[in-house]
């Protein structure tokens, strides 16, 4: 501790005064070189930064995955990467489905009554479904397959595209460039009860209407697709993503899943505004034929209509009006966690695994910034300068907040700059995201930082004992993400840890959102968490303020 | 300090003997210590409730349904509570050491007793039968919930899930080995705190050491970092003594992981006993 502080103030000069300035602003100088002049802390501080970026280089660039394809030789890192292709807003999408199509130029209205809306998946009931094995399928329709028209901008995977359709188990919906998503009227499709279908292109606005007999119409909703051109493949469509058994799960070992694929059949098919003797020829998009129908042509969306996977599934056939269409796949974002394209993916947070060391420094250094005061009996000293005990104790929380909001930014953004371009030589799928949310994922995961070191600050300031301090600092901060991730509790309790402890806050660091039409496994470590980005941030800004409260409450009532 | 302590060796006192005899002298002083302050009795009895409280609500928040097939180690799962128990045993590890140092006792031990290292084994010894001891009432009491619950939640014999009982050969051996983990942890962190001193900095040492190689392993797609993390971290090696099923694909054995955590522990104790040993206090 610095002679500075604690020397007593001289005569004439008034109390927290000095060079420093009065008032608060006296105080603040006072504790900033109360941290400055022990040397410990500020290497502590500077070990934080470097281990962060040290530990977080190091996973994203041993993250890397081997693969063997057809029996090949074994290839890893990006040989593994097929084609992925990205959506209008960049994100990277599963585009994969089986699709009845012709040329559209200019507007035009599309209308079709689904009929019926079934499915095949794989087998869980009996263990490990065996991916691609046609026969193990049995009958059974996933919640998200999907039977409707679209109106896509080319057949290349990742492209512009708005669409209505039937799902198996969320109703009608309509949606546009993989993630939107406009809720319909709810119910599924049988005989009985067919959906009529419609779509509306004029110009780039693109109207979606859904009715029950034909006649009257009621519309979902209105996108607009910026830079559609001029023809357009306009069509039916059927697809259907994996069946996943999600059982009273412990992280990611139960979460069994397995091929899927829906059947959808239309009648009163019609297009407005098309070509004269438009004929509705079959193609797969993608992977987007029957379960086991083999990957596409080169063309990304030559597979031959009707040809291979399973017995008595064709992609699509024609009876007079009656269209039949088999796929599988999805139309929507990638997710973490999610098998929409059978490969292991990877978000930009994962850069950021070494911010729990660098959390566990901090938290040490914060904790100690106020418990070694009442070691040394400088509090006392501390107190006798400046009775205002609110104050010494916001101070004290300002200036090691501010020190760990500033080591955070450091090294949060220097893990993502140095390790990203590593994660992608890693032969998984980046999860890309906008510009906006990776400065969101680096300026909150400093934030986060900044705010657990308050925490730690305000227990030191409770407890009074460092090892008490920093035990409960990073048993509520650090172990519900281990309990919650690797596969410690069950799935339910350990969102529910999450959600309520502290541990909420590194949900900031969580880039590729949840999306409602992709049904996806809530994984910590796949970069999920079952709270929003800025809820989590604010369940742990509560924790610290509650223990400010308590800090305070405490400083003022004991003895120092 | 007991006065006893001070008492001057006499001539007559055989060499051989003195080695033992310093020996229990040390360990009475320092049981002496630890039962005159009220908080290592204390963490004994948070490291029993945390542990048993922990492990209860873990298998009480779980449940195979009828129609699903559950992958889960019952045992290991029974276990959970030892996550959170091992953080107080590295509480009170640590406390023993570095609280001598805060308080400058330190000082006054080494002027009663020179013999550095005797003072060090006493305090392992000391450690290591309480954390025995209090490990063993936490780890009965964890299995005790899982066998009581686990059953009740469709974790049947009949539908293939082991008792979670000492009777059941790996679940003893996982149990007993769960006590003795335990007491390995108290081991490691003891020697890094007589390594680091401080104990804000030896708890923060402890903790990452318990805590962030599971999370490291996570992260790292490498199968072969992977396997080497698996097989020398102290707490994930050391762990695989909870395992009672899937024995196959662990990257070592039951026992050898908790040898590789024993080393560790040897590793730790060594250092600090070398720096304990030529340091000033």
């Amino acid at each position: 501790m610095s002679a500075q502080t604690i020397s007593p103030p001289v005569p004439g000069e008034s109390l927290g005064g000095g060079r420093g300035g009065s008032g608060f602003g006296g105080l603040l100088r006072a504790e900033w070189t109360k941290f400055r002049s022990v040397r410990g802390w500020l290497i502590g501080m500077l070990l934080a930064a470097i281990l962060t970026i040290f530990l977080g280089v190091f996973a994203a660039g041993n993250a890397q995955i081997g693969c063997q394809l057809n029996g090949g030789p074994v290839k890893t890192g990006k040989a593994c990467l097929p084609y992925v292709p990205h959506g209008p807003g960049g994100e990277v999408v599963t585009d994969s489905f089986a699709f009845a199509r012709q040329p559209l130029t200019g507007n035009g209205t599309l209308t079709a009554r689904v009929t019926s809306l079934t499915g095949k998946h794989a087998n869980l009931t009996g263990g490990r479904a065996q991916v691609g094995n046609g026969p193990d399928l049995v009958p059974g329709v996933v919640s998200w397959a999907k039977a409707g028209i679209i109106i896509k901008q080319s057949t290349k995977q990742g492209s512009a595209y708005a669409a209505v359709m039937a799902t198996g188990g969320n109703g009608v919906r309509m949606q546009y460039n993989y993630t939107g998503d406009t809720a319909g009227p709810a119910g599924a499709v049988s005989a009985a009860h067919p959906r009529w279908l419609r779509l509306t292109r004029s110009g780039n606005t693109i109207t979606g209407y859904d009715s029950a007999d034909g006649t009257h119409w009621t519309p979902v909703g209105t996108v607009v697709l910026a830079g559609l051109p001029s023809t357009v493949q306009v069509g039916l469509f059927a697809t259907s993503p994996g069946y996943t058994v999600t059982q009273n799960s412990f992280g990611g070992d139960s979460n069994e899943g397995g091929p899927a694929q829906a059947t959808g059949v239309f009648d009163h098919v019609s297009l407005a505004g098309g070509a004269p003797g438009g004929r509705w020829t079959g193609a797969a998009v993608g992977n987007g034929g029957p379960v086991g129908a083999g990957p596409p042509g080169p063309a990304g969306a030559a597979g031959a209509a009707g040809t291979g996977g399973e017995p008595g599934s064709a992609l699509f056939t024609q009876a007079g009006g009656t269209y039949t269409l088999t796929g599988s796949g999805d139309i929507a974002p990638v997710t973490p966690g999610d098998d929409g394209i059978g490969l292991p993916t990877v978000t930009i947070e994962q850069t950021l695994v070494g911010v729990f060391l660098g959390l566990i420094l901090i938290v040490v250094v914060a904790a100690m910034f106020f418990s070694t005061e009442y070691r040394r009996g400088l509090i006392r000293t501390t107190l006798a300068a400046t009775p205002r005990r609110g104050a010494v104790l916001a101070a004290k929380a300002f200036v090691i907040g501010a020190v760990a909001f500033v080591t955070g930014l450091v090294a949060t953004a220097i893990s993502i700059a140095v390790g990203l371009p590593k994660l992608e030589n890693q032969g998984q799928v980046l999860l890309t995201a906008p510009v906006l949310t990776e400065v969101r994922v680096i300026v909150g995961t400093a934030a986060m930082v900044a705010v657990a070191a308050v925490l730690a600050v305000s227990l030191g300031a409770i407890l009074r004992r460092s090892a008490a301090a920093i035990t409960v600092a990073v048993l509520i901060v650090v172990m519900p993400f281990l309990l919650a991730g690797l596969n410690v509790l069950p799935a339910g309790a350990g969102d529910w840890l999450l959600r309520l402890t502290p541990a909420a806050g590194l949900a900031i660091e969580q880039s590729i959102p949840r999306y409602g039409q992709v049904s996806t496994v809530t994984s910590a470590v796949h970069g999920y968490y079952p709270i929003s980005p800025y809820a989590g941030f604010g369940v742990l800004c509560l924790w610290a303020a509650a223990a400010l409260a308590l800090a305070l409450v405490m400083l003022r009532r004991r003895d120092a | 300090m007991s006065a006893a302590v001070h008492t001057q060796p006499t001539a007559a006192m055989a060499a051989e003997t003195a080695r033992g005899t310093r020996l229990r002298l040390a360990l009475h002083a320092e049981w002496t210590k630890l039962r005159t302050v009220s908080g290592p009795a204390w963490l004994l009895l948070g490291v029993v409730v945390l542990t048993v409280a922990v492990s209860a609500a873990a298998v009480g928040a779980t449940h195979c349904p009828q129609h699903l097939t559950c992958p889960v180690d019952t045992t290991k799962l029974s276990l959970t509570g030892v996550q959170f128990g091992q953080a107080v045993v590295a509480i009170l590890a640590v406390l023993m050491v570095s609280n001598e140092y805060s308080s400058g006792l330190m000082r006054v031990t080494l002027v009663a007793m020179p013999g550095r290292l005797t003072v060090l084994a006493a305090k392992a010894l000391l450690l290591a039968a309480l954390v025995l001891a209090a490990g063993a009432v936490a780890v009965f009491g964890a299995v005790l919930a899982g066998h009581l619950i686990l059953p009740g939640h469709g974790f049947t014999a009949a539908r293939g899930f082991h008792p979670v009982w000492l009777s059941y050969g790996p679940t003893l051996r996982a149990a007993s080995g769960s006590v003795l983990y335990l007491t390995l942890i108290a081991l490691v962190s003891l020697g890094v705190s007589a390594l680091v001193r401080d104990s804000a900095v030896s708890i923060g040492v402890a903790l990452g050491v318990l805590y962030l190689f599971p999370i490291v392993l996570a992260f790292i797609g490498n199968a072969h970092w992977q396997h080497r993390l698996e097989r020398w971290t102290p707490t994930v090696a050391g762990q695989t003594i909870m395992d009672t099923t899937g024995l196959r694909s662990l990257a070592i054995t039951p026992w050898g992981g908790l040898g590789v955590l024993a080393l560790w522990a040897a590793a730790a104790l060594l250092g600090g006993g070398l720096v304990f040993r030529f340091r000033d206090a």
